[in-house]
């Protein structure tokens, strides 16, 4: 039945049809609703049953756990901080009248780039912009206005990967060259105690908060030497004040084992990561001076902020991450290290994991260089004993 | 030949657009990047650089003939340190808070790549009047895009223009992001003006 309405619009839009500036569109939807059953007439061509749109969904799908949480904790947030009875489902949609429009701003904007740029080149549109534009909502504070999501997404998908030649060929991470921009752009709309907790009722859901109202993340309150009040129970359930997808551990956790089951995200970065920052935490944990509060949370690390986040949905990237195997190991230990290293060590940055990941980012085609050079270097030696 | 020929007006404006030392030879970045956080100092240090290379050309000019050619890069040196020292002078003397914001890259014009560019490749060769015209050109192609980079870079930083505040916009927080006071917004809307201009002049 899908096929037939795609079948009937087709002609509009081809060469010569009414609706020929359309064809990018056109095209994107028709493969996303269905598997393209193109394949190649010559040569010999392995197939793989997965192609980058299907990856691309799997990603999306393994973010719903996080984001329904995320929801959720909106309105948790909100109704316990107002002090008012509520039950769940007035909490989730609360939640859900808050991140929806962030979510419909994200893909309007960045698919309406991607899709002026993909008419432009004459190109394809390329399916990329699917998970950033979720992930991009769940990693900006709840209290981020929308015009202000829309310029950051139009910069990361502009500077961040149409510049550098589209979908695949971007160095950075744009959904984190988003969260970068806004940071740097608008710090106090980034950190600090007052961004984390949407304050005004939408649509006669939720509360109004005061304007004087403030509530730090735990990480932001160990930033500033002051004990935090949440209980681990509640840092991994994720009822916790934070970015709106990264508070629950639970819920990362299950996007983590869809990946990992599909086989879309690689275990050893993901795993390297987590060693990474054990390690630095615990280093960190027994030497530093007792005056240091965010060093001493130990392996609370892991659960606070974005570090789940981040190790699960974004140094998984195949695109800008590591290619070679060993390579994937360093590369993650480093992510994992950096995190932990920038929290404790710079107090301007309560959270490092975004510019860990974004460092890295930068020196995975090094470590790639090196491990490929080694392997030419020990074949060649092989060749040369003969 | 009279003083401004078709082939004099080349040399003054071939800098301004197609042959920009900035946009199309991509030299003279750093300052570029480092001054242009407001519109004001911008507008300071493209003036001094136009001065100085305009006279520096000038006097390289009159002496090409007589230096020998295995100093002539320390003979430029010392006539670009001379000028330097008195725009430097002068600035401090007549505009004390600007001098103040360009701090070192006043002193740093002397290693501007545009400036040795100019001497070794145009100043050595021809005589002093096109010389004055090539420096004059060079360095207004030099100003006009420190100028461009340095408005936009204070309108979206901090919603002024020379300092003075907008009215409106400065309440609209989009009007203050603080990405574009730094260097590396620079280089992002440094890019965006090269691009714009290859769009404009394919050549």
């Amino acid at each position: 039945m899908i096929k037939e309405f795609f079948d009937k619009i087709r002609p509009h839009v081809e060469e010569g049809g009414k609706f020929h500036a359309f064809r990018s569109l056109f095209d994107g939807f028709e493969t996303f609703a269905l598997v393209p059953n193109t394949t190649s007439r010559t040569g010999v061509a392995i197939h793989d049953a997965i192609d980058s749109k299907r990856i691309m969904s799997f990603v999306v799908i393994a973010l719903i756990p996080a984001l329904l949480v995320g929801m959720y904790n909106i309105g948790y947030q909100n109704y316990t901080l107002a002090g008012v009875e509520a039950g769940f489902f007035e909490m989730f949609a609360y939640g859900l009248v808050v991140m929806l429009p962030k979510i419909v701003v994200s893909y309007v904007v960045g698919l309406g780039i991607e899709f002026v740029v993909a008419q432009w080149k004459n190109e394809e549109i390329q399916e990329g912009y699917l998970v950033s534009g979720m992930l991009i909502p769940m990693i900006v504070p709840v209290a981020t206005p929308l015009w202000m999501l829309g310029v950051a997404v139009a910069f990361s998908v502009i500077f961040a990967k149409e510049i550098f030649g589209g979908t695949g060929m971007n160095i950075f991470n744009p959904a984190l060259v988003a969260r970068a921009f806004l940071f740097f752009a608008w710090p106090t709309w980034m950190s600090g105690d007052k961004v984390w907790v949407s304050t005004s009722s939408v649509m006669g859901l939720g509360c109004n908060l005061p304007d004087s109202f403030t509530c730090a993340t735990p990480l932001g309150d160990a930033a500033s030497g002051i004990a935090s009040t949440v209980s681990p129970m509640e840092m991994v359930c994720g009822l916790m004040p934070g970015s709106i997808g990264e508070t629950s551990v639970v819920a990362i956790a299950i996007g983590a084992a869809i990946l990992l089951l599909t086989r879309i995200a690689s275990w050893k970065t993901m795993g390297g990561v987590f060693l990474g920052g054990v390690l630095t935490a615990l280093l960190f944990d027994a030497v530093c001076s007792p005056e240091n509060m965010v060093a001493h949370l130990g392996l609370n690390h892991l659960w606070l902020g974005g570090f789940c986040f981040g190790a699960v949905f974004m140094a998984t990237d195949p695109v800008t991450g590591c290619r070679t195997e060993k390579g994937k190991y360093i590369y993650g230990f480093l992510i994992g290290a950096l995190a932990i290293t920038i929290r404790v060590l710079n107090p301007g940055y309560p959270e490092g994991m975004m510019l860990a990941i974004l460092f890295m980012n930068m020196f995975a085609p090094l470590i790639d260089y090196c491990f490929v050079q080694r392997n030419i270097n020990k074949r060649a030696k092989r060749v040369a004993k003969r | 030949m009279s003083l401004f020929s078709s082939a004099n007006k080349e040399v003054l404006t071939g800098p301004l657009n197609l042959n920009n030392p900035v946009v199309t030879q991509v030299l003279g970045i750093c300052s570029a990047l480092a001054v242009t956080s407001q519109l004001e100092p911008a507008i300071v240090m493209g003036l001094s650089v136009t001065v100085i290379t305009a006279f520096a050309n000038v006097i390289i000019s009159l002496l090409r003939n007589t230096v020998p050619n295995r100093i002539r890069i320390i003979v430029q040196l010392v006539v670009v340190a001379t000028l330097v020292t008195i725009v430097s002078q002068v600035l401090k003397a007549f505009a004390y808070d600007v001098s103040v914001q360009l701090s070192v890259y006043v002193g740093l014009i002397i290693t501007n790549c545009i400036l040795m560019g100019r001497l070794e490749a145009f100043a050595m060769m021809n005589g002093p009047w096109e010389s004055f015209l090539d420096g004059v050109g060079s360095g207004l192609g030099y100003a006009w895009i420190l100028v461009a980079v340095g408005f936009v870079r204070e309108l979206l930083g901090s919603a002024s223009l020379l300092g003075y505040e907008i009215p409106f916009l400065s309440d609209c927080a989009f009007f203050h992001n603080g990405m574009m006071t730094m260097p590396a917004m620079a280089l992002i809307i440094l890019g965006c003006v090269i691009w714009a201009h290859r769009a404009i002049n394919k050549e």
